[in-house]
Parts: C-alpha cells; sequence; structure tokens
C-alpha cells in the first residue's frame, strides 16, 4: 500500500514543489529525482502483486492488467525526463522556451505523470475520468510552451476536442452508474470497477450497450482513434519532445485502458444477449479504420513529429483492433503490443528531439545525413524506426505477428487488410527515413551534445523483448490476459 | 405516460428540466455574448434547483451540498469569470450571429428527437419517468456539442463546453441521484481548471491571430503544399 501511494501521489507532491523552484538547473534534476522515487514505488508495487495478487484499499486496486502499465508509466516518466532536462535547458539557450515557464513546464510535467499514474491505480469510473480530464488539463499548457501561432493553435484544438470528447465519456460513466443502482446495494459502491466486474451479468444490457458507446468516443478521442484523432498530429507536432514522448508512449496507453475496463464490463452485461460481441465489434471496426488511415497518411507527412504521430495512431488501432478481436492470443499480443510500442515510439521522439536540434528544423526535407553528422542520433534513429515498422529481432514484430496469428485463426479475411496496412505504414516510413539517416548532410548540421542513454535503453529492452520474454513479464501478462478474457495463453 | 401519477416534486423536475432545454436553445441562437452569459448563468441556476428538488424529493442531504456546488460554480463563478473576460477583452458590444440560423436550429430539434431515440432502451416501466429527463439532459449535452461546432468565436465555444458540462450534472443528479461525493468534488475540480485554462489561452490566441475567431486557427493543416 504505501509502495502504491509514493508511485501516485509522489509526483503530485512533486508537481506542488517544483511549482516553486525557479533555478532550471535544480529543477531539472529534481524532475529526476522525483520520478526515480515513482518508479521504485512501482516497481516494490509489481513485486507485491505478482506475490500477493491484487492491493486493494482507498479506492485503488492494483491487478495484473494495470501493474505492468504502472510500471510502464513510471519507467517512460524517468528515462523522458533524464532527456527532458539537457534538451529544455538546450531550448532556453536558444530562446525558444522562456525561463519564466520552467516551472511551469517541471510542475505539469509531473502533474500529468499523477494523473496518469492515478487514472490507472484506481478502482473508481468516476476518479479514472477526473484523472483521465485532468491529464488532458496538465498537457495543454506544455503543448503551446512555445507560444508560437502553430503551438496554441495545436494546444486550442487538443484542449477543445479532447474535453469534448471526455465531456461524452462522463455521460457513458452516469449511464453506467445508473445501471448499476439498479443492482449494486451501496451507491457508493456503484462506480467500483471491481463490484461492478462481480455484477457485470446482471447490469441491464441496454444501457450498457449505450453506456459503451459513449465511453467508447469519449475515451476514443484520447486514445486518437480515426475519425477523433485529429488532436494527435498537431499536439505531437508542436508541444517539446519530451512531452510528444509522454503523450504518445504513456497517455494513448491509459486511454485505451480505460476503453478495456469498461469494456470487460460490458462484455458481461451483454454475454446473455444477441449481441454479445458488440463492444468487440466496434473496436475492432475502428481500430482497423484508424491503422489502415493512419498508415496512408504517414506517406503525405513533412513534418518529422507529426510523420511519428501518425505512427501512433496507426499502432494505436491496431492494439485497438487486437483487443477487440478477443480471445487469448489477440489479448496477449494486444498487451504485449502497448508494452513495445511505448517504448519504442518514446525511444523515437526522444532522438527526434535531437535530430530537430541538430537540423534546427521539424522539416524532413531539411534533415538530411543525420549517421554522418551525429552517429549516436542517426542510428538510434534507423534502429528505431526499424523497431516501430516491425522488423524481426525488434518486440514489435513478436507482438504484431501474435495479433496477425490470432486474426489469421479467427477472421482470416481480415489479415489481407492488416498486411496491406503494415506494408503500406512500412513503406511510409522508410521513403522519409533513408535519405534523413544516410543522405548528404547540410554545412549548417553541427553535433549537439546529447544523452543518448534513455533511447538506448529503450531500444535495448524492446529487442530483448523481440529475443525472449522473461518469465515474469510472460506471467504477469498472462494473468492480465485471463482477467480480460477468462483463459490462459500460456 | 400519465402525468397524474407522478408527486408535484417530479412534476416539478420535469418542468425545470425543460426550462434548462429552452435555455440551451436561447444560449444556441444568442448573437450577444453578454446576452449568452446570462443565459448560461441562469441555466445553471435551474440545475441547482432541479438538485435541490431531487435532494427534497429523495431524502438525500449531500445533494443539498452539490446543489450549493452547482450554484456556486454554474451559476456564479464562471459566468463571472467569462463576464470579467469578455470585459477585458473588449468583446462586450460584440454581435456575432450564427452563419446560419434556421439549419442549426433544425439541427437542435432534430438533436432533440434523437435523445429521445436514443434512451427508448430504456423500457422498464419504472423507469419511464427517469427516461425523460435523461432524454432531456442528453439533448443539453449535444446541443452544447453543437453550439462548439457552430461558432466560430472562442467564448461562445467554451459556454457551449460549459452548458454540455450542464447537461452532464443534470443527468448524475436526476438519473442516478448524483454521483458519489469525491468523483462530483474531482469533477468539479476539472471543469473549474478548465476554466481557468480556457481564459489563459483566451488571452494567447488573440495575442497570436488578433482575434478570437478560431476559425483563423487553421495553419495546421494535412495538405502538404501549404504547410508553413
Amino acid at each position: 500500500m504505501i509502495a502504491l501511494l509514493i508511485t501516485v501521489f509522489g509526483p503530485l507532491a512533486g508537481a506542488l514543489l517544483l511549482a516553486g523552484v525557479r533555478r532550471p538547473g535544480l529543477a531539472g534534476w529534481s524532475n529526476v529525482m522525483i520520478s526515480a522515487v515513482s518508479f521504485a514505488g512501482a516497481l516494490a508495487l509489481a513485486w507485491q502483486v505478482a506475490g500477493n495478487g491484487p492491493v486493494e484499499g482507498f479506492t485503488f486496486r492494483i491487478d495484473a492488467l494495470n501493474v505492468y502499465l504502472l510500471v510502464l508509466t513510471a519507467f517512460v516518466g524517468l528515462t523522458t525526463s533524464i532527456f527532458s532536462r539537457p534538451y529544455m535547458r538546450h531550448m532556453c539557450d536558444t530562446g525558444r522556451a522562456t525561463r519564466h515557464s520552467m516551472p511551469l513546464y517541471h510542475a505539469m510535467y509531473q502533474a500529468f505523470l499523477f494523473t496518469m499514474l492515478l487514472a490507472l491505480s484506481t478502482n473508481n469510473l468516476g476518479i479514472l475520468w477526473v484523472a483521465v480530464e485532468g491529464a488532458t488539463l496538465s498537457t495543454v499548457l506544455l503543448v503551446s510552451l512555445y507560444r508560437t501561432p502553430e503551438a496554441i493553435e495545436a494546444a486550442w484544438k487538443y484542449f477543445i476536442l479532447c474535453s469534448v470528447g471526455i465531456a461524452l465519456a462522463l455521460f457513458g460513466t452516469v449511464l453506467v452508474y445508473f445501471a448499476a443502482q439498479q443492482v449494486v446495494p451501496d451507491p457508493a459502491q456503484g462506480l467500483n470497477w471491481s463490484t461492478l466486474h462481480a455484477l457485470a451479468p446482471r447490469l441491464q444490457p441496454s444501457i450498457m450497450a449505450l453506456a459503451f458507446v459513449f465511453l467508447l468516443v469519449g475515451y476514443g478521442t484520447k486514445v486518437g482513434l480515426v475519425p477523433l484523432h485529429q488532436w494527435l498530429p498537431d499536439a505531437h507536432s508542436e508541444g517539446p519532445s519530451p512531452i510528444s514522448a509522454l503523450l504518445s508512449g504513456l497517455l494513448l496507453n491509459v486511454a485505451l485502458y480505460a476503453v478495456i475496463r469498461v469494456k470487460m464490463l460490458v462484455d458481461g452485461s451483454l454475454a446473455a444477449t444477441a449481441t454479445p460481441h458488440l463492444a468487440g465489434s466496434l473496436l475492432m471496426g475502428f481500430g482497423m479504420v484508424s491503422f489502415l488511415v493512419a498508415a496512408l497518411f504517414l506517406h503525405r507527412q513533412r513534418d518529422i513529429k507529426r510523420l511519428f504521430s501518425y505512427s501512433s495512431v496507426e499502432h494505436m488501432g491496431l492494439t485497438t483492433f487486437a483487443f477487440g478481436l478477443g480471445g487469448p492470443l489477440a489479448t496477449f499480443g494486444a498487451l504485449l503490443h502497448m508494452l513495445v510500442h511505448s517504448l519504442t515510439k518514446s525511444a523515437i521522439f526522444i532522438t527526434v528531439g535531437h535530430a530537430t536540434h541538430i537540423a534546427g528544423t521539424q522539416s524532413m526535407e531539411n534533415i538530411r545525413g543525420l549517421i554522418r553528422t551525429q552517429p549516436a542520433v542517426g542510428w538510434s534513429l534507423l534502429l528505431g524506426v526499424a523497431a516501430i515498422a516491425g522488423f524481426p529481432p525488434f518486440g514489435i514484430f513478436t507482438s504484431e505477428f501474435l495479433v496477425l496469428n490470432a486474426t489469421m485463426q479467427s477472421q482470416p479475411w481480415l489479415t489481407a487488410a492488416l498486411l496491406i496496412g503494415l506494408a503500406v505504414a512500412f513503406a511510409g516510413l522508410f521513403r522519409h527515413l533513408q535519405p534523413m539517416v544516410y543522405g548528404k548532410s547540410p554545412e549548417s548540421q553541427q553535433p549537439v551534445p546529447v544523452n543518448a542513454l534513455p533511447a538506448i535503453v529503450h531500444l535495448g529492452l524492446v529487442l530483448w523483448l523481440g529475443l525472449s520474454i522473461p518469465l515474469f513479464l510472460a506471467q504477469g501478462l498472462d494473468r492480465a490476459t485471463q482477467l480480460i478474457t477468462g483463459a490462459h495463453l500460456l | 405516460m400519465s402525468w397524474a401519477h407522478l408527486t408535484v416534486l417530479d412534476q416539478m423536475m420535469l418542468a425545470l428540466a425543460a426550462v434548462v432545454l429552452f435555455l440551451s436553445f436561447a444560449l444556441l441562437q444568442q448573437a450577444r455574448l453578454l446576452a449568452a452569459i446570462h443565459a448560461f448563468a441562469w441555466q445553471g441556476t435551474l440545475v441547482a434547483a432541479v438538485t435541490t428538488v431531487v435532494a427534497t424529493r429523495a431524502g438525500l442531504p449531500h445533494l443539498y451540498f452539490s446543489a450549493v456546488l452547482t450554484l456556486a460554480l454554474k451559476a456564479l463563478l464562471i459566468p463571472w469569470m467569462l463576464h470579467r473576460l469578455v470585459l477585458r477583452l473588449d468583446l462586450d458590444r460584440h454581435r456575432e450571429p450564427l452563419r446560419r440560423p434556421v439549419l442549426v436550429m433544425i439541427a437542435a430539434v432534430a438533436l432533440v428527437i434523437f435523445s429521445y431515440w436514443l434512451v427508448l432502451p430504456l423500457v422498464r416501466n419504472d423507469l419511464i419517468f427517469t427516461r425523460n429527463i435523461v432524454a432531456v439532459s442528453l439533448a443539453v449535452v449535444l446541443i452544447g456539442l453543437l453550439m462548439m461546432v457552430a461558432r466560430q468565436q472562442a467564448v461562445a465555444q467554451v459556454l457551449g463546453f460549459m452548458s454540455m458540462e450542464n447537461g452532464l450534472f443534470l443527468a448524475a443528479v436526476s438519473a442516478t441521484s448524483g454521483m458519489p461525493l469525491v468523483v462530483e468534488l474531482g469533477v468539479a475540480f476539472d471543469v473549474l481548471v478548465a476554466m481557468v485554462l480556457f481564459g489563459v489561452f483566451f488571452f494567447q490566441i488573440r495575442q497570436s491571430i488578433d482575434s478570437l475567431d478560431v476559425d483563423r486557427l487553421n495553419r495546421l493543416t494535412e495538405r502538404p503544399g501549404e504547410e508553413p
């Protein structure tokens, strides 16, 4: 329990503390330290859950599904904070960000981590909603940090679209609570996920189906499902790179996690009706459309961060599709995919942050020959993109392979669409990557001081997961699979 | 459904909810920002009134608290903040009629009908009363959404968003006798923070495009040739 409180509330205390720290150097280091404390707490928590099963109390509930996402969130929060320290100092030195905005930046960084960890660890669907909305609120000012017209436009779009989406999710939550009141005796328990999950077969199916549509549209906006993804490329491309890494690597996962939790309730409620797979079919539809549309959009990008944000839409689409497909194999693949995609994508955004510093622009036409200017950045980008495109030794290949396998078993005719989408995405990424890494580097490109450690650690982990998944992780994911689908894979 | 079955308090609730819906229409077509803010404040007051009625009817003391919270937040604090912002941004004489008033109004009516159609599945007999209220609150939510789409002015869009929140409060209070207190406080906190951030953004947007017409925020596009 103490580990849980440290993990979740450490960042909250950090946010309050950092709001008052005026010296950027000190704030940067404190940011790293607080994230490290939170990560240590998450590890201890994972140890407890692995040993003694779910941890419950104070409206929190940590089980197999959210514990690995908690560890992942705290871990990426830590590595990104290591990257963010020199990155933001460079931004201050070059005048894109002002020193006055640094307390805001660091406080919001921690507040953002806090809302995500809270959303993952709470057992209450209402608090989940409050936390996901809080995640939007804490990042809008970060997206507009540079105060360029583009940044302000991106932040406004992000704010409005996500607020509207999340308002619809609140309506869905109210409907769930309404359905719960007919069966749950104590109204205070009516939004507790574990209570609802136990009573799911008795929840009125027609209300739950309606609620799911609202919740899917609401949280789906944050997942970046097409056609609700409009905010995502803008917010990713205009915000500071550390924030892009967190948004892409973590926030999308948290939103998808909310959808999965709700889907489990709806599946239980609809099991006895004529349309037991309604939730799954909706997820498959949205997921497939997002996957294919985003893969096509990769081809027409000019901005390097927009390129990779569309790649995030594509991967979230694939994960959503796999969760919709259901069954142990697809679900295991989807859980693994969330993990490896987070690690890879945040590594890519970290590297892209360095690349844009080297070239002084985000326009891909002007980023050339990175491997010559600064081999560490060039190689990281090359390997990161190879991983995200699903090349064999990396973990994404494994998870995509599992999802493809599951598709072949249950919906063979959709395999073709998946394969075409993967090929299109692959081509879309590499046509842009090739000149950026190998081309002739212009005179103006100068090496910048980089800390390549976060990207190397992330890519190393993804490589490790591709070669062999360690037993404790496989068992953890298997328990989560069992929780979602009711059947073991291993 | 026969109205004679309903108690006086139930009838009062339905009447108040109907006025909330009416105010949504008023808000939607109001061209002057200050008048729209006043309509919004009245809407908040009515939602607080519905909460009080529900509290009396069901004998739930914690709902009195949430009625006071709604009144303070939706009828006083947020309208006051918006009012001040509009004055500080010199927008108090600003008029911005809807571009296609007839079409928007017909769409709003269609949304009300759609809301009633959507809640049809709540068929059980004892739920019929609730069905009405849920339909009305869903209509308020959707009209708020329509307002955000139909209006180009940032303040008007925020009003649309806030009236969506009013609809959500109405749904939570009337269909479920209010959410658990901790959730309600959390939602109220989020709404308040959102309002403060909206205020910050009004100034940032005005600084950046010298207007609050968000249609002119159009530098980020998907077409390759047009990117800045």
